[in-house]
């Protein structure tokens, strides 16, 4: 933002100082938690920090040991059904609100408003309640179907869908498109950006869930991996520092990438859905 | 095709009419310009016969059935946006054929339509392009090979050239005409430029305030318009409208101002009127002031002519153009005359001396 | 220069393009496709359903619940108005939660706020590399709540933990971190930050990358400082992402649960014990659904507040 004109050296050096030191401190629970990751557990408990003997150790045995792996695909199956469904519900539900003229339109879109309002936090006693009368405790579904769309989904999708030119729809009548053809040709197509924002948003939105998944499933069989990660930390015999740190880093180093690939999107959806 | 409009009009709501009773009778193979300045509702009239906005009263008919009911597709025409409604996620040949594969047409046809259309329109090389990978000339040029490639013979264009630099819209202007005539089309066009609806048309309606003023064709409009607004809209420099009166003393002479009088051939038709001057029927001469009846404001040498905007000292400004160049100073006194061609209008802007017959008719 | 009349003829005019309003207008009074409801149907039941099933009416059912006394299932037994809403309201253990929870969202949301500022204002600079800067500054949005339990949980460890090692490396008192109460909420409060540290920041870099350079140039012209620049050019040009920012940060750390659970369970003799925790352990612990509930639509309204609030700001931003 500074203006070009050649800043001196020395303010460039300073520039340059504070954000490496910004960046070692804000990194520094990766490094830490990386680190320790390839120390062995008892040099670890000794207080030996800086020793030498790094090995992979305990990535071969939280492979073998834990069901880390099995979290892991528990949560991307369940974090994919749900991204797949939320980008068809919330991109049918925005093609509603924009493209159908209909008697309630604005009632209906004001009643999703208001469900954004609503914290599920505050919703799980009945909740449970409900998962539990239809059967669905300790299932894949269980984790999926409450989230099969979302609110701010259909918003953010809605205010892109808002800026696609008239000019299209009435090119699309012109031809004879019918509704469902036009979403699926037209819509769809053309708001792929917002749609991949919103896929990486409900991906990661899943993929964090806690409560909810701690309350419903109680075997590693459906258990996803951030309530994994808790039941290998709570377990009695699992005081293995070192092995933790390497499910830890097991478990973020794919969503470490993920999320640089993706980086632009998440950007472009919070702009778009909220600020704009 | 023809399309006829019968006393059609469009309201949005109790209060808001948009247009009032529009009828017209556009012939099969016409170049139909539709030309008012913006919020006329010529766009929307244009998307009441596309069937894209449902009229409130009255008929439309294409090729003399009525077609009200009928959804845009069933109606069998095209139509070239303003911003070409491209699909930016297909390249060029793909846009083209959009509607020919809506409408399931068989595939070795789509084929041989999209490539005659797009050799047509000179876009063959950039067939693989996106939208996006286009200059604005090229996207129009995509827009107009999807009219082209359909084989339906009514086509609607709704400022199809407005998002084009000048160089561009002359050249674009001749290839649309060239295409139009080459295919026969049944063209629908709607401007807000004057020099569009004069080049290209065959008819023109003029649109303003919700009502037609004026149906006819080029020349009609530019020699005969029907009242002051359309005679105002066409022609550059602007027509000069100034009030006058009949001169006490005698029938044939016109007072523009005390010191402006302009002797004419016919009896001036009313007590009070306006009066229409083109800038190229006016006379301008240096002279001493006592003699001057305007003085410059300005003057804007144009090359082949010379623009003088001038003040008259009853306080109305004028324009004039003079052939050459010519050199007056800013508050230079001016003598300004008239020769008799001009244009009559009533105190409310309504031509006179004119049959109405005259340039109702299309 | 007087204005030429040649140049205001139709030619020219003003605005052709047509407003989107006046299009979109059009086209709401479109009325020719009759189906359309039917198709409205199709289009919005499914999320219809699931909002109904697990928004709408869970929440009447929570308020519902709040107004009884319930058994150990969570079936009602008797109505008894608002006397949980009075019993929780005039119970110091519950006014403490909410103190302590309003403690933390404020800390989170003014510390998140400040650093991601600093982060942002720092990584805007146009400078060789920049990039991997950002990206690095990035990089803990991608942390689960469980992988950041986890990576501080090691740095708080009271024995072993990289914290308690560099206070004997440098001869500082050891800070009982997870056992001490006011130390456990400066732990969750930092593991949270750190956290939310990386979205924030990424937010805030796209509002003020998106500043108008012009502005920034016109001000060194005037020779202000880059301090004066920064409070009386960026914050002001970045105050609609700042607010979003500042009320979603705001609302998610309301709704905190997972680091609870995972740090301190709502301990040191909670000191940590939040709102969201507290609604899990009566209802799935002590089995009183009925407290719970009336916890429940007390949260609700609080997020509800913050919510419109949001939505009335945004409004305006979208409308002006």
């Amino acid at each position: 933002m500074d203006i070009i004109t050649k800043p001196k050296l020395s303010r460039r050096i300073w520039d340059y100082a504070l954000l490496t030191i910004l960046a070692v401190v804000v990194l520094a629970p990766f490094l830490i938690g990386l680190w320790t990751s390839f120390l062995p557990t008892m040099q670890i408990a000794k207080g030996n920090f800086l020793s030498t003997q790094v090995s992979f150790q305990n990535y071969i045995d939280a492979f073998t040991q834990t069901p880390i792996l099995r979290y892991l695909g528990n949560s991307l199956v369940i974090s994919t059904a749900t991204m797949i469904a939320q980008l068809i519900f919330c991109s049918m539900s925005a093609y509603a609100f924009v493209f159908l003229k209909f008697k309630g339109r604005k009632f209906l879109f004001g009643l999703f408003l208001a469900t954004m309002m609503l914290p599920f936090e505050a919703e799980i006693i009945p909740n449970f309640q409900t998962v539990k009368a239809l059967g669905l405790l300790n299932t894949y579904s269980v984790m999926v179907i409450p989230f099969l769309t979302s609110a701010f989904g259909v918003f953010m999708l809605r205010q892109s869908f808002m800026q696609m030119p008239i000019e299209l729809k009435e090119a699309a009548d012109i031809e004879g498109l019918g509704h469902f053809q036009f979403y699926w040709k037209m819509v769809l197509p053309y708001n792929r950006i917002p749609l991949m924002t919103l896929g990486a948003y409900s991906f990661l939105g899943a993929w964090n869930q806690y409560l909810w998944p701690m309350l419903t499933t109680f075997s590693n069989d459906f258990r996803p991996v951030q309530n994994g990660l808790r039941q290998l930390q709570s377990e009695e015999t699992f005081n293995d520092w070192g092995m933790i740190q390497a499910t830890a880093a097991i478990v973020v180093i794919p969503t470490l990438i993920v999320l640089f690939i993706g980086q632009h999107y998440f950007k472009s959806g919070v702009n778009e859905g909220a600020v704009k | 095709m023809s399309i006829t409009l019968r006393n059609v009009r469009k309201d949005y709501d109790a209060q808001t009419e948009v247009l009032k009773d529009i009828s017209v009778k556009v012939e099969t193979g016409e170049f139909f310009v539709i030309v008012g300045p913006s919020g006329c509702g010529k766009s929307t009239l244009l998307r009441m016969i596309a069937g894209l906005t449902p009229i409130t009263a009255g008929e439309v008919s294409i090729d003399e059935t009525v077609v009200n009911d009928l959804p845009p597709k069933a109606r069998k025409l095209t139509m070239v946006f303003q911003n070409y409604a491209l699909f930016p996620f297909m390249n060029v040949w793909d846009n083209v054929a959009f509607g020919l594969k809506a409408r399931k047409m068989d595939q070795a046809d789509v084929k041989q339509r999209v490539d005659e259309a797009l050799k047509m329109v000179n876009l063959t090389e950039l067939a693989k392009r996106k939208p996006r990978e286009l200059s604005g000339g090229q996207r129009q040029r995509v827009a107009l090979a999807r009219a082209v490639a359909s084989d339906a013979k009514i086509c609607l264009m709704d400022e199809p050239l407005s998002n084009l630099d000048a160089q561009l819209r002359i050249k674009m202007r001749q290839e649309i005409y060239a295409l139009q005539r080459k295919l026969g089309l049944t063209l629908v066009y709607v401007t807000h430029d004057q020099v569009e609806a004069m080049t290209m048309a065959d008819h023109i309606m003029v649109l303003n305030d919700k009502h037609v003023q004026q149906i006819g064709t080029p020349s009609d409009i530019y020699q005969n318009p029907a009242n002051d607004f359309v005679a105002k809209f066409f022609g550059t420099p602007q027509i000069n409208i100034l009030n006058a009166h009949r001169s006490q003393t005698d029938n044939h002479v016109l007072n523009v101002s005390s010191d402006l009088e302009i002797a004419l051939d016919e009896e001036v038709p009313a007590e009070n009127v306006k009066i229409g001057i083109r800038p190229d029927d006016m006379k301008v001469e240096a002279t001493e002031s006592v003699e001057a009846n305007a003085t410059v404001k300005n003057t804007e040498f144009l090359g082949d002519e010379t623009i003088i905007y001038a003040t008259l000292n009853s306080g109305e400004d004028i324009h004039v153009v003079v052939p050459g160049q010519v050199n007056y100073r800013i508050f230079q006194p001016i003598k300004v005359s008239a020769d008799s061609n001009l244009m009559f209008f009533d105190t409310e802007g309504n031509r006179m001396n004119i049959s109405k017959e005259a340039y109702v008719h299309a | 220069m007087l204005k030429s009349p040649a140049q205001s003829t139709p030619t020219t005019p003003l605005s052709v393009e047509k407003t989107k309003s006046e299009i979109a207008d059009q086209e709401a009074k479109f009325t020719l496709n009759a189906k359309d409801k039917y198709f409205a149907w199709a289009f919005l039941g499914p999320s219809l359903l699931i909002l109904g099933v697990f928004i709408f009416y869970p929440m009447v059912k929570t308020l519902y619940l709040s107004l009884f006394l319930t058994n150990t299932v969570g079936k009602t037994t008797v109505f008894v108005g608002l006397s949980n809403y009075i019993n929780l309201l005039t119970s110091a253990d519950y006014l403490s939660s909410l103190g302590v929870t309003l403690f933390y969202v404020f800390a989170v949301t003014i510390i998140t706020i400040a650093l991601g500022l600093v982060l942002a204002n720092l990584a805007s600079k146009r400078l060789p590399g920049i990039g991997i800067f950002r990206t690095l500054f990035s990089a803990t949005m991608g942390v689960s709540v469980s992988v950041a339990a986890i990576f501080w949980l090691f740095i708080f460890n009271p024995s072993t933990g990289f914290l308690s090692l560099a206070s004997t490396w440098l001869h500082l008192p050891q800070i009982p971190w997870l056992t001490d109460p006011t130390a456990a909420m400066w732990a969750v409060i930092v593991t949270t930050v750190w956290m939310n540290l990386g979205f924030t920041f990424l937010i805030l870099l796209g509002a003020m990358t998106s500043v108008p350079t012009t502005l920034y140039e016109a001000a060194n012209i005037e020779g202000a400082s880059s301090r004066f620049q920064f409070f009386h050019i960026t914050i002001p040009s970045i105050s609609p992402t700042l607010f979003f920012v500042s009320i979603i940060t705001l609302i998610e750390s309301f709704k905190s649960f997972g680091l609870i659970d995972l740090m301190t369970k709502g301990g040191p003799t909670n000191a940590t014990n939040m709102l969201v925790y507290r609604i899990y352990k009566d209802a799935f612990y002590s089995g009183n659904y009925a407290q719970a509930s009336a916890e429940s639509i007390i949260l609700t309204i609080i997020i509800a507040l913050f919510t419109l609030l949001q939505f009335k700001v945004l409004e305006k931003r979208v409308n002006y």
